[in-house]
């Protein structure tokens, strides 16, 4: 079994003095959906920001298929492809050009990486708008063109922290099934969320997050048996709110 | 990344031409014409040809200075693009360089557009001792201020702290350089100061591909500026290295 990502014991205080991460350990199977759920501020961002090497971690190790991202930064970068949660490309520049851009930063040709940026932007449904300006798409557009640039170079390991956030409901579904897709074709994927909903439909793997600690981690059985067991909502959870079951747990400790 | 670069520097150019050429304009024509017309002649050439040299390394300083440390800036504030190269396997010697290379071409296209002019202050003479010592130094300096301000982009935290250093630190060097003057003009102890100053060297020694004269030897201005690239090119990759005013 080759693991596509090995967190041990992360810790990380920023300079302010918070404590965002206390201790993190998770492992991730290559070819898995991988579901990371937490609220607002429960570390997410940061656990993602120090595997793609954009938050400078207190101590702990962070591998990609057995890269340290510390000792093999370069390997480890290269199996990764990040759609972060705030946008993060030149919005006067066109979909078509950030993409291909991108790739120039992996070593791709240009004359690869216009066709395959072509097709990307179309499959993901800007294709009439990628010789536009970014800043003319919508924000589901700008969020899927962030999938297409972390595509670009073929990455083995997708990471998306919270893509569906503020997308609307028929978009959101549009964005499960093409990364169902992925999956299909092998490519390993951790998603942030604080939807448990979305957990649900398409991760494998679950861990709950809370205050830069995990609570629960296992198959998505595993955590519903865990639920389920100290529910006293009556089934509600299904679909429901992540915040109601954390209510749940954070009360019987 | 350079392409990139100098793509956005054609897209900005009259931003990032225009005020060079402008305040270049000026300066010949008061320190050149109008000056020169008294002071007569420095070092046994006219003025207006002494100056010349002065003032397209000027030119070259601050504009290769901004196109990094503004680059820099803007990709790392305003649209946090520049994390779209930080999350990739481009190693950080390979940043440096495409920052720099794109500070170079701009710094020597500025260069060139404000010597093409002092053309019409010069009566189109222009007199060239060595070109390949011209060509070497506008590079090479170039090239320390675009990794200076390299540095200074990545520091900073806001817009201003990339004004200050230009305003503040390096408009005065270059200005007591030995830009408008000989250091042989100058008093003792202001003498000795200039000795100190790394821009005197510089243009000490673009001045020599000119005209052919030099108040200090050309190996000591050639060895001066390799040091300040070392350890500009050593001080940028360590901070890009470490994250260091860039990761949390
Ligand atoms: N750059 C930063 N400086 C200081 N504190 C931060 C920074 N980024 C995040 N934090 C803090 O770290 C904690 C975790 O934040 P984050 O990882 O963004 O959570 P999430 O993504 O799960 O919402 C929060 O308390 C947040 O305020
Ligand atoms: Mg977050």
């Amino acid at each position: 079994m080759t693991y596509a990502l090995t967190i041990q014991e992360l810790r990380k205080t920023y300079a302010s003095g918070t404590e965002a991460l206390k201790g993190v350990s998770l492992t991730i199977l290559e070819g898995d959906f991988f579901a990371l759920l937490g609220p607002n501020g429960a570390g997410k961002t940061t656990i993602i920001g120090t595997i793609v090497s954009l938050v400078n971690k207190t101590s702990g190790t962070v591998s990609v298929f057995g890269h340290d991202i510390d000792r093999e930064p370069e390997k480890a970068k290269q199996q990764i492809g990040i759609v972060p949660q705030e946008l993060n490309f030149n919005i006067f520049e066109k979909p078509i050009d950030i993409v291909v851009n991108q790739a120039g930063y992996y070593g791709i040709p240009r004359s690869i990486a216009i066709p395959r940026a072509e097709k990307l932007l179309k499959d993901l449904g800007i294709g009439d708008k990628m010789y536009r300006k970014a800043m003319e798409l919508s924000g589901g557009m700008k969020r899927r063109l962030l999938i297409a640039r972390a595509l670009i170079h073929q990455p083995r390991f997708l990471i998306l922290d919270e893509p569906t956030a503020g997308v609307d409901v028929e978009l959101r579904r549009g964005m499960w099934e093409y990364l169902r897709n992925l999956t299909k074709e092998g490519i390993t994927i951790l998603l942030t969320t604080h939807y448990l909903e979305e957990a649900e439909q398409l991760a494998s793997h679950i861990a709950v997050i809370n205050k830069g600690m995990i609570i629960a981690s296992g198959t998505l059985e595993e955590i519903l048996k865990l639920y389920d067991e100290s529910a006293t909502f009556g089934g509600g959870y299904r679909g429901g709110r992540l915040e109601e079951v954390f209510l749940q747990l954070t009360k019987e400790k | 990344m350079l392409r990139k670069d100098i793509v956005r520097m054609f897209r900005i150019w009259v931003q990032t031409f225009l005020p060079n050429v402008i305040t270049s304009v000026l300066y010949f024509a008061v320190f050149g014409t109008m000056l020169g017309s008294r002071i007569g002649d420095m070092q046994g050439v006219s003025y207006m040809l002494f100056v010349v040299p002065g003032i397209v390394m000027l030119s070259i300083v601050t504009s290769s200075y901004a196109n990094s440390s503004f680059t820099f800036f803007q990709s790392k504030f305003f649209m946090r693009s520049i994390e779209e190269i930080l999350v990739s396997p481009t190693p950080s010697w390979l940043l440096v360089a495409g920052f720099a290379t794109g500070g170079i071409v701009r710094g020597v296209m500025v260069g060139a557009l404000v010597l093409l002019i002092s053309l019409f202050f010069t009566g189109l003479t222009i007199s060239v001792f060595n070109a390949l010592v011209i060509f070497s130094f506008a590079i090479l300096t170039a090239l320390v201020f675009s990794l200076a301000g390299l540095v200074n982009g990545i520091y900073a935290k806001s817009i201003d702290a990339i004004n200050i250093v230009p305003t503040f630190v390096l408009t005065p060097l270059v200005y007591l350089g030995g830009v408008f003057y000989s250091v042989e003009v100058l008093p003792g102890w202001w003498h000795t100061l200039t000795l100190f100053n790394p821009i005197f060297y510089i243009i000490n020694g673009f001045r020599y591909g000119f005209l052919g004269l030099a108040d200090v030897p050309l190996a000591t201005c050639f060895t001066i500026l390799g040091a300040f690239i070392a350890l500009g090119i050593a001080v940028n990759w360590y901070l890009l290295r470490t994250g260091l005013g860039l990761h949390q």
